[in-house]
């Protein structure tokens, strides 16, 4: 039943996110991102790692409102003084640190900026890439804002170097030797024309500002869209190892676009809807999961959020399931990107579309009121008399003050999903046995499908089982579900589901056994019946245990299937495995211990014998030499054999082979040796015994 | 007949053991040994008569070493006695010497499979 249940939900989950056709909700920026935020940077001992990667860090904080600086200006301060300080630095360490130093403050002398300053006007001078006027020209900037008087001597020079590089597309090349154009490029540029006519002494020719405006408007033209409306820009040409995500390229974008139109006199004649889709865009990836994609996101939104061109206006729905059980109200936030407040607006509900008529609105032209305490916009539905369902709504914001149309991206007319749930009533729920043919009779019980039943109903293969119902919405109207299911499981947990037709008025289903006896694998037996019915508007979906019907099917054939295995336990390969019985080789059998010992005495008893014999015989040890060195060599040569023969049963009790035979030899070349000597002198004797 | 069979066998038993005496006592000392090396086999193999052959190397290496240790003997024998031509010349410690080591080896070998 849990399993059931789960199945349901799921569906239920897959069909809403599905229904959203493929766009994320969008929503304004809250505390989520702040606590993301606080996870994602972390400092480690007391810094976060390279001047950029600090900066990235700060400034987002910065942004959401989180103080940080005191933990890291401990750490990361000498580091930025040090940089600073230093002859070998580059242009980008100098930019990263003056990057740093903004948010974070540290203690640096008016010297060391005017130093760095003149450096980094020197810099300027022979700079003949972008990457290198970007982070001159910034560092510049930044220097301006501690307030040491900086002035870009050849600011036209410089402006000329930097639109050398742009192409007719609005793109720009990274350096005169690239052939590649880049957007992300393009955006570094135009913040570095910005810097370049905010630092210039006196003010530059509005001709060349009105190239650049082309030139945006240019760029503007190749943004690509989503179907959910929002708007984004990408590389043209992917280069695995230089490529910045639409992410990274579209936050560069911004921030060049938005420095520029600060800076430059006049409009730029970029339409709102692309200035509230590109918001769209960042707001919709959520919460992103990397340091750097929450860098961009957050600080492309706070350039957005105060530009010139036009502020975006999100226009969001706080929740999308609205009951009507619980009297909702349809409630609507009109915010800035990062949730503060609007402008005073109008929002009204154009057209409503139920999901099952696309073509005819539900509703039309609903004016929203306002809460001024919770700034939020909201409508009651319950006199709208609107029934459960999927609903497509579509909004339109009118702003109050005619002169903040031109301020404010509204973004026309906004559509957003939206789910209405409601309680079914179950009616007239009948469920019964029939005898097949014509002229059955009804004897059709009532069935209360609010709470389970335990009917016990019984049928052979020749009758019919019965089941019907009609669901009614709230509002009095025929509901059909998306699922409504009735299942019968035998004992041994073979299931069995139909899907129940809707007529007109009510759904009903009609099993006729006789044609369902090789389907039901001519089990027989008792069957358990649930009914399920299900959807995402539904608020009290059910999956009810109806009782059980016996079943009293014919036997099977021989040739009939057999009902599918029923899935075992995958636990239990974890349990004891089948006892294996070893078969071993029965020993053989040895004769009685004493009988054994009665015959080693047997064996012994020849030595016995061949000793008495040798006595008979006068054995004697006359022919041992009596002379010392001989003498000695003999009793060599017998202890000899007796060691030899002594290191045979040795090898037979515990040594190796190998073991003996080392031994062996040396105990042979000994034995030979002092054999050698005692044979000759015996066979030496007696030969002189002879000879005399 | 019987009679004189008997009597013919009595006589050739007796002819056989006065003539046996005459042998030198070194002969007879290797005779003994011979006599005990081939009893102690027959009674190894009365044995495996007996309660089966379960453990046959252990069998083969007892009743093969006392064969081999008699065969030894025997040619120990042959060449130390006097009365043989081919060896005359040849001191008997020679034979002794061989009749030792050969001895030594298959006492390593018999070892060995034992068992």
């Amino acid at each position: 039943m849990a399993r059931n249940l789960r199945l349901l939900g799921f569906l239920a989950l897959i069909y809403a996110s599905l229904s959203i056709s493929g766009a994320a909700v969008i929503r304004p920026i809250n505390e989520a991102h702040q606590s993301a935020a606080l996870e994602l940077f972390v400092p480690i001992n007391g810094s976060f790692g390279s001047l950029e990667e600090t900066y990235e860090a700060l400034k987002t904080f910065q942004i959401l409102g989180v103080e940080k600086g005191a933990e890291i200006s401990h750490a990361t301060c000498p580091v930025v003084v040090e940089k600073l300080g230093s002859s070998l630095s580059t242009s980008k360490d100098l930019f990263h640190a003056l990057r740093v130093n903004s948010i974070l403050g540290c203690q640096i002398d008016s010297r060391t900026f005017e130093d760095v300053a003149s450096k980094l006007q020197a810099l300027i001078k022979d700079a003949n890439s972008l990457l290198d006027f970007h982070y001159a020209v910034g560092g510049l900037l930044y220097i301006k804002d501690q307030g040491i008087n900086v002035i870009l001597s050849d600011a036209d020079g410089t402006f000329h170097s930097i639109k050398a590089l742009s192409q007719s597309d609005g793109r720009w090349r990274y350096d005169s030797n690239s052939a590649e154009s880049s957007t992300y490029a393009a955006g570094i540029a135009l913040e570095t024309i910005a810097g370049v006519v905010s630092l210039a002494d006196r003010k530059l020719d509005q001709s060349k500002i009105g190239i650049v405006k082309n030139d945006i408007v240019k760029l503007f033209d190749s943004i690509k869209s989503y179907d959910d409306g929002t708007l984004y820009f990408d590389e043209k040409h992917v280069d695995a190892s230089e490529y910045k995500g639409p992410l990274s390229t579209s936050a560069s974008v911004v921030r060049g676009v938005t420095a520029f139109a600060t800076v430059a006199s006049g409009r730029l004649n970029i339409p709102s809807d692309k200035m509230l889709g590109l918001a769209k865009f960042f707001l919709s990836i959520g919460i992103p999961g990397s340091t750097k994609d929450l860098f961009n996101q957050i600080e492309s939104l706070s350039c957005l959020k105060n530009n010139r061109v036009s502020i975006p206006l999100i226009l969001s729905l706080p929740s999308t399931v609205l009951s009507l059980t619980s009297k909702d109200q349809l409630k609507v936030e009109v915010t800035t990107v990062f949730g503060s407040a609007a402008p005073p607006l109008t929002v009204s509900l154009v057209q409503a579309f139920h999901s099952d008529s696309k073509d005819t609105p539900v509703l039309e032209n609903q004016e929203l009121q306002f809460d001024s305490e919770n700034t939020i916009h909201y409508l009651d539905i319950i006199p709208l008399k609107l029934d459960v369902g999927k609903y497509t709504l579509i909004f339109e914001i009118s702003l109050h003050d005619p002169e903040n149309v031109n301020t404010y991206a509204t973004g026309g007319r906004t559509s957003l999903m939206s789910f209405v749930t409601g309680s079914i009533k179950i009616d007239k729920a009948e469920i019964g046995i029939l005898e097949s043919g014509a002229g059955g009779s009804e004897t059709l019980q009532k069935l209360d499908l609010s709470r389970d039943s335990t009917l016990s109903l019984s049928a052979n293969h020749l009758q019919k089982l019965r089941l019907s119902f009609q669901l009614i919405t709230p509002l009095g109207h025929n509901f059909k579900p998306h699922q409504v299911f009735l299942k019968l499981r035998h004992e041994t947990n073979v299931e069995h589901i139909f899907v129940m037709e809707s007529s007109a008025r009510q759904f009903k289903i009609t099993l006729d056994f006789l044609g369902f006896v090789e389907r039901f694998y001519y089990l027989s037996g008792k069957y358990k019946i649930e009914l399920t019915v299900g959807d995402a508007a539904m608020e009290n979906s059910f999956l009810r245990a109806l009782g059980h019907i016996e079943l009293d099917l014919p036997e099977p054939p021989e040739k009939a299937a057999h009902p599918p295995p029923q899935p075992v336990d995958p636990y239990l390969r974890f349990g004891p495995k089948q006892e294996i019985s070893h078969i071993f080789r029965a020993p053989e059998k040895r004769p009685p211990k004493e009988l054994s010992l009665a015959f080693l005495a047997l064996t012994l008893l020849p030595f016995v014998g061949f000793l008495i014999g040798l006595m008979r015989l006068g054995v004697n040890l006359k022919g041992f030499p009596s002379s010392t060195v001989p003498a000695a060599f003999s009793m060599l040569f017998h202890a000899g054999i007796a060691a030899v023969l002594s290191l045979y049963v040795l090898f037979w009790l515990k040594l190796d082979l190998f073991t003996t035979l080392k031994a062996l030899g040396f105990l042979g070349v000994l034995l030979v040796f002092v054999g050698h000597r005692t044979l000759s002198y015996h066979a030496s004797t007696t030969a002189k015994l002879k000879s005399s | 007949m019987a009679k004189s069979t008997s009597s013919d066998a009595q006589m050739l038993i007796r002819s056989l053991r006065t003539a046996y005496a005459a042998t030198p006592t070194n002969l007879k000392i290797i005779d003994v040994y011979v006599v005990y090396a081939i009893v102690t086999a027959v009674i190894q193999v009365v044995y495996m008569g007996v309660v089966g052959s379960f453990p046959f190397n252990s069998f083969l290496s007892g009743v093969l070493f006392c064969v081999g240790t008699a065969v030894l003997a025997v040619c120990l024998r042959i060449q130390v006695n006097k009365e043989n031509k081919e060896f005359k010349d040849l001191p008997p410690e020679r034979p002794y010497a061989d009749f030792v080591l050969c001895n030594l080896v298959l006492h390593l070998v018999i070892m060995n499979f034992l068992g």
